[in-house]
């Protein structure tokens, strides 16, 4: 059993990591090629030119997942309660948007959005808005952008952590007195947190190394380290840093997940009560 | 110049903007596997080198040899198939959707011709085919039109462009205009022949811009706050620049690009651009999310003609050509290293610049011609006198003196440089 996990693994997650780490440490250009030469310094001139981008993704990324936390919470919430016999079409209404392509779906926003488009437009005719207001090309819609892509991804295991908790716990605690606000504050918030833990790794990992909502809705000012990366790489022709920038953000991110799951991901439910 | 013309027929261009870049990982993930577990860890790391190119020959500084060429070439027999890769809207089309040009072609020499519109971009195109040519393979593309200012002197430099043998081009030599014969990028056109040039200018909605812009100046005007459009990349933006200040960007100095990027630096930290596009800037203007913007010559024309004439229907969009120049780019027609068929490809290089064709392209296309002699044609033969007229079809002497050209970096080092000083204007 181990053996096809393991030669899974190494053939396509831990050559590729390798490979990557030994790209980040080598020095030379695109004509005559590059070689590894334990060249750290390419950390450190990847963190001193780009740390702006990375703490802005930090920030962007976390805004969005907990964007994404709370709109999608009581549409779990009421699908997996309230749904009844169409629970299935909900969840297949949740998802039709997203059988469009990720692009496509960003650009329908660019229009949508657009400063004279078919939502403003008429806003700033009739004067609900002054002229210069506008969505597009702020960090705010690439922040929405990014919220939006992602959604299902949240949504998805809270609906699956709701949809198993027990109908029986909740009908318990009805029976012992506690008001619909206790009910869900100490029996089902707490049982949902597995589908919480799920659904922000599921979303805040992808959101952080994003490049299309910043590229597409973003302007000045808002590029990602996402967008960075590419620059680096198909623009630059700049191998070393650009895998040295994906080395950090993948550091930062297993970090991250790390002390997140050691702080919520081994809590058990008496830790809520 | 008069904006209000009336274009024939043009492509629709709207899926031009459609798709945006990716990033590729082909370039780090070459070449791994087989045979690493055997290594050790350090050996490994160090195989992992991303080998250059110079194993390949180096690009030649004289021209290359006649046995050389006689190999690529041999006795000049069309092997009948052409693969070509160009850019979406970029070639003439009939009422069927075929290219009139491309079935002459076939007609007249037999060669069928694959025409995929597969490069949206430069670098994602080459991104894409580098690493086939490292490792030594065929991209499956006869033909390829691909930028100055960049792409298509990086592709000689690497050595994976194939050389041109001028014997098989008698109507580029008799009939390409000087600004495009022996370019700074391509000295003699060992390696390239220009498809079509175009001028980066000032495309604005006269809706909203009552004075008609004059010169790049008006791209820093308070007025237009957050309404403004700048390209996001190395030339485009730096070049228009450098212009503004009155420099010369070919002999301009580090220190002219520091001045350069300090313009538009403060350009950007007092809200004027509201981004930095590629080539959805266009899209941008339609939508009036921009009112002023740097734009691509052709890209105007194609917004302003009406619907029914397959433009984009923005008549209030119009193009002004500021009083220092205009920027001068040129598309290149360039056969890949290791093309199965360069001869079919050496000779469609030389089919359009049959006046005839060129004519019947640039009526169709709205870019800068390379062939001046197509100008009466397309007068009195096609009567198209508005694009016959069209100062950015067929420019002027005046025009073309007063216009500038992008950057060509002298090595590796010259670039690095000039694209850490402009880089961070758009990319932070």
């Amino acid at each position: 059993m181990v053996l096809p996990g393991g030669a899974w693994l190494f053939v396509f997650f831990l050559v590729p990591i390798l490979f990557l780490a030994s790209v980040s440490l080598q020095t030379g250009n695109i004509f005559d090629g590059f070689r590894l030469t334990w060249h750290f310094r390419n950390y450190v001139d990847a963190v001193q030119l780009y740390h702006v981008q990375f703490l802005r993704s930090l920030r962007y990324a976390s805004i969005a997942t907990a964007v994404t936390i709370v709109v999608s919470y009581p549409l779990a919430y009421w699908i997996a309660f309230r749904g009844g016999r169409h629970k299935t079409t909900f969840l297949f209404l949740l998802l039709l948007p997203f059988f469009v392509s990720f692009v496509i779906r960003t650009l329908a926003w660019q229009f949508i959005l657009a400063d004279d488009g078919i939502v403003l437009g008429p806003l700033k005719r009739w004067h609900l808005l002054p002229q210069s207001f506008h969505v597009l090309a702020t960090s705010t819609a690439v922040i929405a952008g990014i919220a939006y892509n992602f959604l299902p991804f949240m949504a998805l295991p809270l609906y699956v952590s709701l949809e198993r908790i027990d109908r029986s716990v909740v009908e318990a605690a009805q029976d012992l007195y506690a008001n619909k606000l206790e009910v869900f504050r100490r029996v089902i918030f707490p049982l949902s947190i597995p589908g919480v833990f799920a659904g922000v790794l599921l979303t805040f990992v992808p959101a952080m190394g994003d490049y299309v909502n910043a590229s597409i809705l973003g302007g000045t000012k808002t590029t990602m380290i996402g967008n960075i990366i590419q620059l680096e790489y198909l623009t630059n022709f700049h191998y070393p840093i650009a895998a040295a920038l994906s080395f950090i953000l993948m550091a930062v991110l297993l970090l991250g997940i790390f002390v997140y799951a050691r702080v919520l991901g081994t809590r058990s439910i008496e830790e809520y009560v | 110049m008069s904006n209000d013309q009336r274009p024939d027929f043009i492509d629709p261009a709207l899926l031009r903007g459609l798709t945006q870049r990716r990033v590729s990982r082909r370039d780090v993930l070459k070449g791994m596997g087989a045979g690493a577990g055997a290594m050790g860890l350090t050996a490994f790391l160090a195989a992992c080198g991303v080998s250059g190119t110079s194993k390949s020959s180096p690009p030649p500084s004289g021209s290359p040899s006649p046995d050389v060429l006689k190999k690529i070439y041999g006795n000049g027999t069309p092997a009948g198939q052409l693969n070509f890769a160009n850019w979406e809207a970029y070639i003439d089309v009939n009422s069927k959707g075929k290219s009139p040009t491309l079935l002459q072609f076939t007609k007249e020499t037999g060669i069928k011709v694959s025409y995929k519109t597969v490069i949206n971009d430069n670098d994602p195109f080459l991104a894409k085919i580098i690493p086939v040519l490292q490792s030594g393979g065929d991209t499956g593309y006869d033909l390829m039109v691909i930028t100055n200012g960049g792409p298509v002197e990086r592709m000689i430099k690497l050595g994976f462009l194939t050389p041109l043998d001028h014997q098989y081009l008698p109507n580029f030599e008799a009939n390409a205009s000087d600004a495009v014969k022996n370019p700074s990028y391509d000295p003699g056109n060992k390696y390239s022949v220009a498809w079509q040039s175009g001028f980066t200018i000032i495309g604005y909605n006269s809706k909203a811009v009552k004075d008609k812009p004059t010169s790049f100046a008006d791209l820093l005007n308070p007025k237009y706050k957050g309404k403004v459009g700048m390209f996001g990349n190395n030339q485009d933006l730096p070049c228009a620049a450098l212009v503004y200040l009155g420099k010369d960007i070919q002999t301009s100095t580090p220190d002219d690009w520091k001045k350069a990027a300090d313009v538009l630096m403060k350009q950007r930290n007092d809200g004027i651009p509201r981004s930095y596009y590629d080539q959805s800037y266009l899209q941008a203007l339609e939508n009036g999310d921009t009112i002023i913007s740097q734009a691509w010559s052709g890209d105007l024309f194609i917004a302003a003609a009406p619907k029914s004439y397959g433009g984009d229907g923005f008549p209030e969009i119009k193009a002004a050509i500021p009083g220092e120049g205009g920027i001068l780019w040129t598309d290149n027609q360039c056969i890949p290293l290791n093309a199965k068929h360069p001869v079919d490809a050496i000779k469609f290089m030389d089919f359009v610049y049959q006046p005839k064709i060129a004519a019947q392209l640039a009526d169709f296309i709205w870019y800068v011609s390379p062939v001046p002699a197509a100008k009466d044609i397309v007068l009195n033969d096609i009567d198209d006198p508005l694009v016959a007229k069209s100062p950015l079809v067929f420019p002027s002497a005046d025009d073309l003196a007063k216009s500038h050209k992008y950057k060509v970096f002298k090595d590796q080092a010259e670039e690095d440089e000039w694209n850490s000083i402009f880089q961070p204007i758009y990319t932070s």
